[in-house]
């Protein structure tokens, strides 16, 4: 049956879907015109409007005047979300590959302990880890948060990459047994290689998460020269008088990377995304 | 036997690493948190619950009985319910909804990636967003307002009791609804065509296709995106932090907030362990789904 072209819902839709995208969009725009012209300006004209001057010092401002360090912060998070990326993908795969391919004691009891974690909320886990920290010596240290991170991020991980071992094929692991390889090795050469996409997915989501965490900051890092970047940029704000200016400068500078990484995996940060709520890989 | 033993020890060879990470890291802390949380001078007990359950001052009550007619605060248990009943329903049906119009949509994954920017800011970020939108002097909704002539809303409303968390509410909507769609737009894409088709020559309008067609076949996601959501009100608290701190006056506070100011600014370990609880609690009952359906998969 022939149909015209645009047929209203045709249209209805695409003015919805593109009305709702550029709402969407506003306070990032709201953000970025702010950041980029004098505060004064922007209270008396409004950020929409596009005249006046422009200016990159608040971005110069927050991240070199040692009252606001956002270098020291992004530094500090760079830090901390690096090995809190890349040591619970290669712990929990590891514990995946159990999972996926061996039957052992407590085996489903175990499974459920990581659905569990999985659920639990931060703030059941924080008062006995800042003892923990405190007797280790590690209270306001950045390796004691990559720890926490680490241990954190291993369950859903786990969870996520073995729903992508058990659809991968075991063939090419049967074949190398036969061939007399270890498992190890087989996990190391095979599997892991194999599972690059699913990695990627993993790794994309768990920085991003690692780099926005402001909980387990403020909990564990209480110095200036430790506090990570979501710390830094609160801070900004002050008690009363709110300098939108620094404010919106920082914000966008906190937001960079994982927009970045967002922009260059985007197709693993959703898979990811939808594996990460679905248990589908 | 030999080769079951042997199969053993393979697997917690593998196992080791994360199980002992897992076990000081997270497994002892939540151990140790029920355990503070039941610690009382009289001994074990739920005193501390009980106090917890009937503290009086706005900022860190979980329920204001008192108050429940009139404007916030509410407690903090209430405004976490109030949070889960407006957002959940508002983000789902939005989320499902754009799915659904997006397979007509020219340029479908700009406004895909647009809607889902949002999701991947941090959330402290996302709560000075929502300060900016709604303050007086930058922000565009009580701009709207001022040139509607509503006074009541032509001003910074996380400042006010009234306002506070309904902005932080509305502005979860912007912050959360790439998940919803996101979700709902991968199962909407497996939905056949041909299905959408078919009742379209039967005479169906785009409505009856979107009620009898697409909403029952994509339920599994839209009961996902619901629990999700619901989790992630209940664990709210880096928006509440960076935009309203709980207040004023206790009228944003939640669960979470409640819990990190008896922690970090009373001191208080036992109540604070007993806030977590009660949090981990609901988190649980809600997150159970999840759980048995991950077991059955």
């Amino acid at each position: 049956m022939p149909r015209p072209r645009l047929r209203p819902a045709v249209v209805v839709s695409n003015l919805l879907a593109w009305s709702v995208a550029a709402v969407w969009l506003l306070p990032f725009i709201g953000l970025f015109m702010t950041s980029t012209r004098p505060f004064e300006e922007v209270v008396i004209r409004g950020w929409w409007s596009p005249w006046g001057n422009y200016t990159i010092r608040n971005y110069i401002e927050v991240l070199a005047n040692p009252q606001y360090d956002l270098a020291g912060g992004f530094r500090n998070s760079l830090i901390v979300a690096i090995p809190s990326t890349l040591a619970p993908l290669l712990v929990a795969a590891m514990a995946a590959y159990a999972f996926a391919r061996f039957s052992f004691v407590m085996r489903n009891l175990l499974f459920v302990l990581i659905l569990v974690v999985m659920a639990i909320p931060q703030q059941t886990m924080v008062i006995p880890l800042f003892f923990l920290l405190k007797d280790l010596g590690l209270l306001d240290k950045l390796l004691g948060v990559i720890l926490i991170h680490s241990s954190w991020g291993i369950a859903w991980i786990a969870f996520f990459m073995r729903n992508y071992f058990t659809m991968l094929p075991s063939e090419v692991e049967e074949a190398a047994r036969v061939d007399g390889a270890s498992y190890p090795t087989i996990f190391l050469r095979i599997v892991l290689p194999m599972s690059i996409p699913a990695l990627a997915a993993a790794a994309a989501i768990q920085f991003t998460w690692v780099w926005a965490d402001f909980f387990f900051a403020l909990i564990f890092l209480y110095s200036p020269e430790n506090m990570v970047i979501t710390q830094k940029v609160v801070a900004i704000k002050g008690q009363y008088q709110i300098d939108w200016g620094l404010l919106s400068a920082g914000s966008i500078l906190a937001m960079i990377p994982p927009i970045l990484l967002y922009a260059a995996l985007q197709k693993y940060y959703l898979r990811g995304m939808v594996g990460w709520a679905t248990g589908k890989g | 036997m030999k080769s079951r033993l042997r199969e053993n020890l393979r697997a917690y060879g593998f196992l080791a690493p994360a199980l002992l990470l897992l076990g000081v890291f997270v497994v002892y802390p939540i151990v140790g948190t029920i355990i503070i949380s039941l610690e009382t001078q009289s001994g074990l007990g739920l005193g501390n619950y009980l106090e917890v359950l009937s503290e009086k001052s706005p900022s860190k009550a979980l329920v204001i009985p008192g108050n429940l007619g009139g404007p916030p605060p509410w407690g903090a248990l209430v405004h976490n319910m109030v949070w889960i009943l407006v957002h959940v329903p508002l983000t789902t049906f939005l989320g499902l909804m754009l799915a659904y119009m997006l397979i007509h949509v020219y340029g479908r994954s700009l406004v895909k990636s647009i809607v889902f920017l949002s999701m991947i800011i941090p959330m402290v970020v996302g709560g000075l967003i929502i300060r900016f939108i709604f303050d007086s002097q930058v922000g565009v909704i009580p701009r709207i307002f001022d040139t509607l002539g509503v006074e009541s809303l032509a001003r910074t409303w996380t400042a006010y009791p009234e306002t506070s968390l309904a902005s932080l509410i509305l502005g979860s909507v912007w912050l959360w609804l790439g998940f919803s769609l996101t979700i709902h737009s991968a199962a909407v894409d497996s939905v056949p065509r041909s299905l959408i088709e078919a009742a379209r020559i039967d005479g169906a309008s785009e409505w009856q296709i979107f009620r009898r067609v697409i909403a029952p076949a994509v339920w599994p996601a839209t009961l996902t995106v619901m629990v999700m959501t619901l989790l992630w009100d209940l664990k709210i608290f880096d928006i509440v932090y960076a935009a309203t701190q709980g207040g004023p006056g206790g009228s944003s506070t939640v669960l979470a907030y409640v819990m990190w100011l008896y922690f970090a600014r009373a001191l208080d370990y036992g109540r604070a362990a007993a806030t977590a609880v009660i949090l981990t609690i609901l988190t649980l009952a809600a997150a159970s789904y999840m759980i048995r359906r991950s077991l059955r998969g």
